[in-house]
């Protein structure tokens, strides 16, 4: 991997100008995303689901993107990297390009756990080669903090407030790395901005596969989570160290952890700094922290146990 | 900023954009309250600042160095500050109201003094 220096001197993949907030970290991850791609040896290509990312930096008439990008519709950013993918290859097969040119699809996690798992399991079923990276922020964030099944347990959204009864989301967060991992695809992996090593490495790693890759991606929110600007990539790093997003990879069914906490934090100081887990700090709601953190272990354990056992599909 | 919009005729099919990146020419440094302010002499050349800057605010010369910030895109959120391993040395914020009509100069003695 190449010094930050080396990365700096590239030219930008995604430049300024887009009107995202002040400290969201969705063009944190895909700069670092793009630094990492090889673009002396190919070309990328994007394609966009509806979120935050598509409308800031594709705002009529001015783009960011110093790629080819596209955008069609919110559930089928998967579906449309493949069409782009399929043409490539005919055109690859009639001698009309001779270009390398990877794919990559970008979406949050609305247009990926929810509303775009249809399209994106039905590309990765047929075998196309593209990456699709979901950036995700737990909740519909782009219309204003809606719950998603990527929001996890106890966060407080517009669609899950806490009040007297309810105290924010019921249920757990959904296993989307367990969901696609069904579909035996040679790489899966899991990363975040804070680390931004690991994520270039795991996105040149991804590229370079023949097939369809995945890369699950934490964005802290600052506005949907409720936290200062500046914060973002310290929130980011919080949840690797409490393994709340633990940093994985799944190559061929065979997990690797790429990086295992020296000492483990507790939720709490996940939790605390975002004010959409304010009221599980409340008196009388102890339970439910406990109860994040016995799930937030039991899958870290289940991860361990799976390294260890070094079983594949 | 948008000038004329197109007329329907102007518009290329499939709401096509010819000049890829052209979103630079909007600036968003009018949104910031706080602005990071850089010293040199102090700065390690880490880059943490450029690899974790969501507006691409960081100037980069052809060596890959750092050569200063970027204050027409710079939305002033502040994570080059948290980030940098230097302390609040190489890099710091400070109010908008107190750098207005000041030199780099000043501002720089300003920020750094507190």
């Amino acid at each position: 991997m190449a010094l930050l220096n080396d990365l700096a001197k590239k030219k930008e993949g995604l430049v300024n100008g887009h009107r995202l907030c002040p400290g969201c970290t969705h063009s944190v991850i895909m700069r670092q995303a793009l630094a990492a791609a090889d673009t002396d040896k190919y070309d990328i290509v994007i394609a966009a689901a509806t979120g935050c990312f598509e409308v800031s930096t594709g705002l009529y008439p001015y783009t960011s993107w110093n790629v080819p990008w596209i955008h069609s519709a919110f559930e089928n950013a998967a579906s449309t990297i493949a069409g782009v993918e399929a043409m490539y290859k005919v055109w690859k097969k009639k001698g009309k390009t001779n270009k390398d040119i990877r794919f990559i699809a970008v979406a949050s996690d609305g247009g990926t756990y929810d509303i775009g798992l249809q399209a994106l399991s039905g590309a990765i079923e047929r075998g196309h080669q593209f990456l699709y990276i979901c950036n995700d922020n737990n909740a519909y964030q782009n219309t204003g903090n809606q719950r998603s099944s990527a929001t996890p347990f106890g966060a407080s959204t517009t669609t899950s407030p806490n009040g007297t009864i309810i105290q924010g989301k019921t249920q757990p967060k959904k296993d989307i790395m367990s969901v696609l991992e069904g579909h035996h695809m040679q790489y899966i992996a899991q990363a975040s901005p804070s680390n931004w090593r690991d994520l270039m490495d795991k996105v040149k790693k991804a590229l370079d596969v023949n097939g369809p890759t995945y890369i699950n991606v934490i964005e802290p929110c600052t506005t949907g989570w409720g936290f200062p600007a500046h914060k973002a990539i310290e929130i980011a790093q919080l949840a690797v160290d409490t393994c709340v997003w633990p940093l994985y990879e799944v190559v061929e069914g065979k997990v690797v952890i790429n990086y295992k906490p020296k000492n483990k934090l507790p939720v709490e100081e996940y939790l605390k700094p975002q004010k959409r887990f304010a009221h599980l700090f409340k008196k009388g709601n102890e339970h439910l922290i406990e109860e994040y953190q016995k799930q937030v272990d039991k899958h870290w354990e289940w991860l361990l146990k799976r390294e260890e056992s070094g079983i594949s599909y | 900023m948008a000038e004329k919009l197109l007329d329907w005729n102007e518009v290329l099919i499939g709401a096509t954009i010819k000049d890829p990146g052209n979103s630079r020419s909007y600036e968003t440094g009018s949104w910031r309250v706080e602005r990071p302010v850089w010293n040199p002499d102090e700065c390690i050349q880490c880059m943490f600042c450029w690899v974790y800057c969501p507006d691409s605010s960081i100037l980069v010369d052809e060596n890959g160095k750092m050569t200063g910030i970027d204050y027409d895109h710079c939305k002033g959120c502040g994570i080059c500050v948290e980030q940098c391993p230097k302390k609040s040395k190489a890099l710091t914020m400070l109010l908008e109201a107190d750098a207005k009509g000041k030199s780099e100069e000043e501002i720089r003695k300003e920020a750094f003094s507190k």
